[in-house]
């Protein structure tokens, strides 16, 4: 028992290095290598999550170099002749509207992210406490959880999301968009991180914790947290994912907010004025790309994660 | 146990069913929102000029006529009445269209659709996946592989109107939208026939594509898994011819999970492409969603949710009691 508590305490801090080598090969290195070259292995060993770090970080330079470059007024509603093809002065042309084409990319790339971003982080913080609380009190408790995040697993979630959305008074903005897609984003991180905080309560390291005086919430925070880290941080991943999947398809749908810029919304005015009947590819494409780039990237990303928070998958694929 | 078990899971069932008329019922109305008076809007913001005196009673009347004034539990004790009579109401747009046989008649498209594209998926996905977990699978398929597991991250309508813009549209070898032409009617010929064929063919394409990573995926982990079993040794030690191996014992014992996921996923067969059905403008229920939310036609949009949820909720229950008969090994006993 007490060598799994030294191989633990190994792993931890290994993930806090932001490295995970596998401890074996790890010993048997002599110490003088640099963790450069460590860095550099993982990096080798672990290309979904090299090359899905490097699409995102591609991305984010797209959006801030792209943002000093634009003119944010080139995406008003007749800022420009509409419907122009691609040319040097509008590089990837203009739409229905008069809207320049890439300047809705680099404005409405990161309000899609943002959706994202905030329903996946309530998301997966509102599965967090449930996944503690469940687990912390188990009992009733446990089961009303569990149950509750069954039942809500079985029911089409874009059809919940419909009815929602439909309800929701005045214009639809960006943020609420990201509120309503959060209304769901919580129950994958509940199930995953419940099941996995229900393994961890039984491993050594937190029965030493608990022999040693530590009070639950100290437990919590100094033992499982940072053990947690890694599924906390896939988890978030899928998240974002999933939630934009649901925007966009929300937006797809009619119902996402008409006076943004999102890439879900730039599919749906497309949809809506039959740009591929008009042949207006310069307008289709870009939105559908820059989507497809986004998803492969975070879905690598996402098996890299899991590679990492679970060295057992390791084997390339 | 056995007849504890029933009883708890058909309970589920009518919980997930209460739930979902429940939230449908009291979603829109908490937002205070008068679908009437919005239907108004809609056909004045379109050009219907709607003014004068007799508005206001216009909109009360057609409130009565759809038993929107009543006090609201009122209301909601009619509207379960109704829901368990399966009676939808009828469409604000299409007065007096049923909606029920509105969401009905496009049922038969999204169930086409899905159904074809899900077991050719299936199909191709788990022979793929198993010949590449077993590891004798032919060089290409190695090559190829990857790209079906990345498409599978992609959105499938997504994936449709790349389609659509590359054979649809550069190529103009398959139509771009619609079940049929718009100059044909439905009728029981040979020509109709291939029409509806044709123009399924983007749309089963785009789903395929999509998913046969996601089933080629399951597949290949179970093989992996069952390679190092005693039982494939044992065959191996008997001599068996390899391909008796592969199909008799492995893919046979692998194939349990894929089968249950592919009864899980036929559960979603009505709501899976709705989306798909949108980017094609495919007669589905998606195209009848997507109208009824333009055309601000609430008891249509309130119907296809409630008509899904319930054929969802319906399936998982069939799943979920006959699944002890698909693999013996499950017992109703563990929890």
């Amino acid at each position: 028992m007490k060598q799994m508590v030294e191989t633990d305490d190994r792993s931890i801090a290994e993930n806090d290095q932001g490295l995970s080598i596998a401890t074996d090969t790890n010993v048997a290195e002599p110490k003088s290598i640099s963790r450069v070259i460590l860095a550099f292995r993982y990096v080798r060993r672990n290309p979904s999550l090299t090359g899905g770090s490097l699409m995102l970080l591609i991305l984010l330079l797209f959006v801030v170099i792209g943002g000093l470059l634009i003119d944010p007024d080139n995406a008003r509603p007749m800022a420009n002749r509409p419907r122009l093809a691609p040319s040097a002065e509008h590089l990837l042309g203009t739409d229905r509207q008069g809207k320049d084409v890439l300047t809705v990319m680099v404005i409405g790339t990161p309000q899609t992210i943002r959706i994202g971003l905030i329903a996946g982080g309530i998301g997966v913080a509102v599965g967090t406490i449930l996944a503690f609380f469940s687990v912390y009190y188990g009992g009733i408790v446990d089961i009303l959880v569990s149950s509750v995040v069954d039942i809500l697993r079985t029911v089409p979630g874009l059809l919940v999301l419909v009815i929602i959305a439909i309800s929701v008074p005045g214009d639809m903005t960006v943020d609420m968009m990201a509120l309503i897609v959060a209304a769901l984003s919580w129950l994958n991180p509940a199930r995953i991180l419940r099941s996995q905080v229900l393994v961890m309560k039984q491993k050594p390291y937190v029965e030493m914790a608990r022999f040693t005086g530590m009070s639950g919430p100290e437990i919590i925070i100094k033992e499982m947290i940072p053990n947690l880290m890694p599924y906390l941080i896939s988890t978030f991943v899928l998240a974002v994912a999933g939630a934009i999947l649901a925007s966009i398809g929300l937006e797809a749908l009619g119902l996402g907010a008409f006076e943004s810029n999102t890439l879900g919304m730039t599919i749906y005015w497309n949809i809506h004025y039959g740009s591929l009947l008009n042949g207006w590819w310069w307008w289709l494409l870009p939105p559908i790309l820059m989507i497809v780039f986004l998803f492969v990237a975070l879905f690598l990303v996402s098996l890299g994660l899991d590679e990492w928070a679970n060295p057992r998958l390791r084997r390339k694929l | 146990m056995t007849l504890e078990y029933f009883i708890r899971r058909v309970i589920q069932f009518f919980v997930i069913v209460f739930l979902a008329v429940t939230l449908n019922f009291f979603f829109p109305r908490m937002s205070g929102q008068d679908p009437i008076r919005e239907k108004l809007l809609q056909l004045e913001a379109q050009g219907v000029s709607i003014t004068g005196e007799g508005v206001e009673e216009f909109i009360a009347s057609y409130n009565t006529k759809f038993g929107l004034d009543k006090p609201i539990l009122e209301q909601y004790l009619t509207y379960l009445g109704q829901m368990a009579r399966l009676d939808l109401g009828q469409s604000i747009a299409y007065f007096p269209q049923q909606v029920s046989s509105l969401v009905l008649s496009a049922v038969p498209w999204s169930i086409g659709l899905l159904l074809t594209a899900t077991l050719m998926s299936f199909t191709i996905g788990t022979l793929v996946g198993a010949l590449i977990g077993w590891g004798n699978a032919p060089r290409f398929l190695q090559f190829i592989f990857p790209a079906f597991f990345v498409f599978s991250a992609v959105p499938f309508y997504l994936m449709g109107l790349l389609l659509l813009y590359v054979f649809a549209f550069q190529f103009k070898l398959l139509p771009l939208f619609g079940g049929y032409s718009t100059s044909t009617l439905p009728s029981p010929t040979i020509d109709f026939y291939m029409e509806v064929f044709k123009h399924s063919i983007l749309p089963a394409l785009s789903i395929v594509l999509a998913q046969t990573g996601y089933w080629a995926l399951g597949m290949r982990s179970m093989m992996v898994t069952i390679e190092g079993e005693d039982y494939i040794l044992q065959a191996e030690a008997k001599g068996l011819k390899k391909g008796r191996i592969f199909f008799q014992y492995a893919m046979r014992n692998a194939i349990l999970p894929q089968i249950t996921a592919l009864a899980m996923s036929l559960g979603t067969i009505i709501s899976g492409a709705i989306l798909v059905e949108v980017i094609f403008a495919y007669p589905g229920v998606g195209s009848v969603l997507v109208r009824a939310i333009l055309g601000f036609d609430w008891f249509v949009i309130q119907g296809v949710v409630f008509l899904i949820i319930l054929t969802v909720a319906f399936s998982m229950l069939i799943i979920d009691l006959i699944y002890p008969l698909l693999d013996p090994r499950i017992s109703y006993r563990g929890d």
